[in-house]
């Protein structure tokens, strides 16, 4: 007896919605299932993990501040995404964001001015978009994989911010600490909610989203990118460029994931330190596919995915479990979204032993 | 073998290619009695001394093919699959460059080095061979395969904005126009039937008032009503002095609707010759690339090469 995974021909368009929302509910009774085998009360985990979090004003300006990167990357990847160009190195982009943006503050310190806050924003989206250029570039003239080569290329990026804090970008009154200055006023985002941490850059994530929608959906430069993405070669037969859309889509992510990166050094952060990112830019990859590569769908992923973050520092916190809970569930999900996505297109089927069919024929024959 | 059946058998050592020739072909195939067309105009396509290597090791180089389309008249080219058409086509639509920009020359315009974007604005429309991922999105709606070539027309994009509604008027124009059974506009490519799908892709050329006409096997695979329906518009399209080509390896096709016909034999192209003067026999062994054996008294110098050679 064998497992088949048989094509049901037409795909439910209802369930390729619903896969994600099952994905959710499919991981919660994972949750509760693990909890319980751990020893400890599902109820109050699940509760602490997923409620708990977001019943204060404060928990849900955490959520939005924890949501707003991972929005905005993933609406950048997801567009990427469509047109099958597989920028995995987002959090290399996000952190050379960081760099460029806190090396402007830096730069800027004792001369500041009302320009400060848009130069960091602006070289921070170069910064990443120049980090995402190397990869472009090398998949258009040499066709060089743009997973590895970006995904390496975080690990560069990683490794120049640590030898930035530690070395000459250090704070010269830390104490030898790794971190740089803080950065002046002028250099920050804005509070949005007194007491709270929500700052002006999560209203980027919103203006993404729209703006994702609008250029998925309304121009000829979207429709090329779902072309290109669909079927390569109608794409070249309408005369629509694979090199160009390679260098748009690696470009637009690079310079969303780096504005994602200077707006968290600018916001919450307020200055360059080793680790400026808990993975945003990998958990946004998640994000892109759990929102089914559609910007409104990644706002809501995002804002699951986030509370799973603050989820496992409550559970942490509350009921003393390991912070790796917050990996688990991360994973879990992405591992039920795929499960889901793959029996939305196929059917499990038991094949008998081959000689089945064969005798079934005669009876066949026999009736009317 | 012919059709799927085998025809004959024989001792090659017997038989003059000749004679293998007329049992490939056929012998029921006659000449269909095709009115000569009305004097054809201006050259529309030129295409001169193209030569391409492939990387493909399938494909094949194709090398100093030469000949003209005019303005008026189907010009038809036949081979056997394989013998460089495929390269011919993508080099003729501009999804491969051409080596010289001006080798491919569109009214007198060189666009060797022009992609295909370039060539549909000149007034090129193209039927691809592939009908199902080169000529039509499967996954897309019939609105959004109208939109992939016509883009460039009918106000569907203006300033980088899809209009949808024109493009759902579009493909409505499509399918009503050349009959194609569809559920309608919203139907993904796919769920079409090959012969109702090649309709869709040849009237969305066809509807787009190409100066210039290109397909590629544009009856392949296609029932057979379908298949006269798309000769006939073919030919009507000629008649409103559109120059046609057309690249196919059915003969009867080309004999049917074609005013002169090549043959491609070995990434070679044969001198044209008016298809009324021409036999299957004929066009068989250039098949086979007996270029120099085809009696070529029966090229008219007045439609043959000497047009190509006052155009180059």
């Amino acid at each position: 007896m064998l497992l088949r995974l048989e094509a049901r021909g037409a795909t439910s368009q209802a369930m390729v919605y619903l896969a994600p929302v099952l994905a959710v509910a499919l991981t919660l009774s994972g949750g509760a299932l693990l909890f319980t085998v751990l020893g400890y009360d599902a109820g109050r985990a699940l509760y602490t993990f997923f409620i708990q979090p977001i019943t204060s004003v404060y928990g849900v300006t955490e959520l939005a501040i924890k949501a707003a990167p991972l929005c905005l990357i993933a609406i950048g990847l997801a567009i990427g995404f469509r047109a099958n160009v597989w920028n995995i190195g987002a959090e290399g982009q996000l952190t050379m964001g960081a760099i460029c943006g806190g090396g402007v503050a830096l730069a800027a310190w004792g001369a500041e001015g009302p320009w400060l806050l848009p130069a960091m924003l602006i070289a921070g989206a170069f910064g990443g978009m120049a980090w995402a250029a190397v990869p472009a570039w090398l998949k258009v003239r040499f066709n060089a994989n743009e997973i590895l080569v970006s995904l390496m290329l975080t690990y560069v990026a990683g490794h120049l911010l640590t030898y930035l804090v530690y070395g000459p970008w250090s704070d010269p009154a830390g104490f030898g600490f790794p971190e740089t200055r803080r950065f002046g006023e002028e250099g920050r985002l804005a509070v949005l909610v007194d007491g709270t941490r929500l700052h002006t850059g999560t209203l980027l994530a919103l203006v993404a989203v729209a703006a994702g929608w609008f250029l998925m959906a309304r121009t000829l430069v979207g429709f090329q990118i779902k072309v290109i993405g669909l079927t390569p070669t109608a794409a070249g037969y309408a005369g629509f460029s694979q090199h160009r859309t390679i260098w748009l889509t690696l470009l637009l992510a690079g310079g969303m994931a780096g504005l994602a990166g200077v707006a968290e050094v600018a916001g919450p952060i307020g200055q360059l330190l080793p680790t400026i990112s808990p993975g945003y830019g990998f958990t946004a990859i998640i994000v892109a596919f759990l929102g089914r590569l559609h910007p409104v769908g990644i706002l809501f992923a995002a804002l699951v995915m986030a509370l799973s973050y603050l989820g496992g520092e409550a559970v942490q916190i509350g009921m003393g479990l390991p912070l790796a809970v917050t990996g688990v569930f991360q994973g879990m999900l992405l591992f039920f979204l795929l499960g889901c996505d793959v029996l939305v297109r196929y059917r499990l089927r038991l094949s008998l032993p081959r000689a089945a069919p064969e005798r079934r024929s005669a009876p066949e024959e026999a009736a009317p | 073998m012919r059709a799927g059946r085998v025809v004959a058998s024989c001792d090659p050592r017997q038989e003059t290619a000749r004679s293998l020739a007329e049992m490939m072909i056929g012998g029921e195939l006659t000449i269909p009695d095709r009115p000569a067309s009305a004097a054809a105009g201006e050259p529309r396509l030129v295409v001169d001394r193209l030569s391409l290597s492939t990387d493909d090791p399938f494909g094949m180089d194709i090398s100093d093919v030469s000949f003209a389309v005019r303005a008026g008249e189907v010009f038809g080219i036949a081979g056997v699959a394989g013998n460089g058409q495929a390269e011919l086509l993508s080099a003729l639509s501009g999804e491969r460059l051409a080596p010289a920009d001006a080798a491919v020359k569109i009214d007198g315009r060189a666009v060797g080095h022009v992609g295909p974007r370039g060539r549909r604005a000149l007034g090129l429309a193209f039927v691809p061979e592939e009908r199902l991922g080169r000529g039509a999105v499967p996954d897309l709606s019939l609105a959004d395969n109208a939109l992939l070539s016509g883009y460039g027309r009918h106000g569907m994009v203006r300033r980088g904005l899809i209009s949808f509604a024109n493009a759902r008027a579009f493909a409505q124009r499509i399918v009503e126009s050349f009959g194609v059974v569809a559920t309608g506009h919203r139907a993904e490519a796919r769920s079409l039937s090959g012969g109702n799908l090649q309709k869709f892709i040849v009237g969305r050329e066809i509807l787009q008032q190409p100066r210039l006409l290109i397909a590629a096997a544009p009856t392949w695979g296609v029932d057979a009503g379908a298949a006269v329906a798309i000769h006939r518009a073919l030919i009507d399209l000629a008649a409103d002095g559109v120059a046609v080509l057309v690249i196919s390896q059915d003969l009867d096709e080309l004999f049917a609707i074609s005013d002169r016909i090549a043959v491609m034999f070995h990434g070679r192209l044969s001198a044209s010759r008016p298809t009324r003067r021409t036999s299957v026999e004929q066009v068989g062994l250039l098949m086979g690339g007996l270029f120099d054996q085809v009696d070529d008294d029966h090229v008219d110098v007045e439609t043959g090469e000497k047009v190509l050679n006052s155009v180059a």
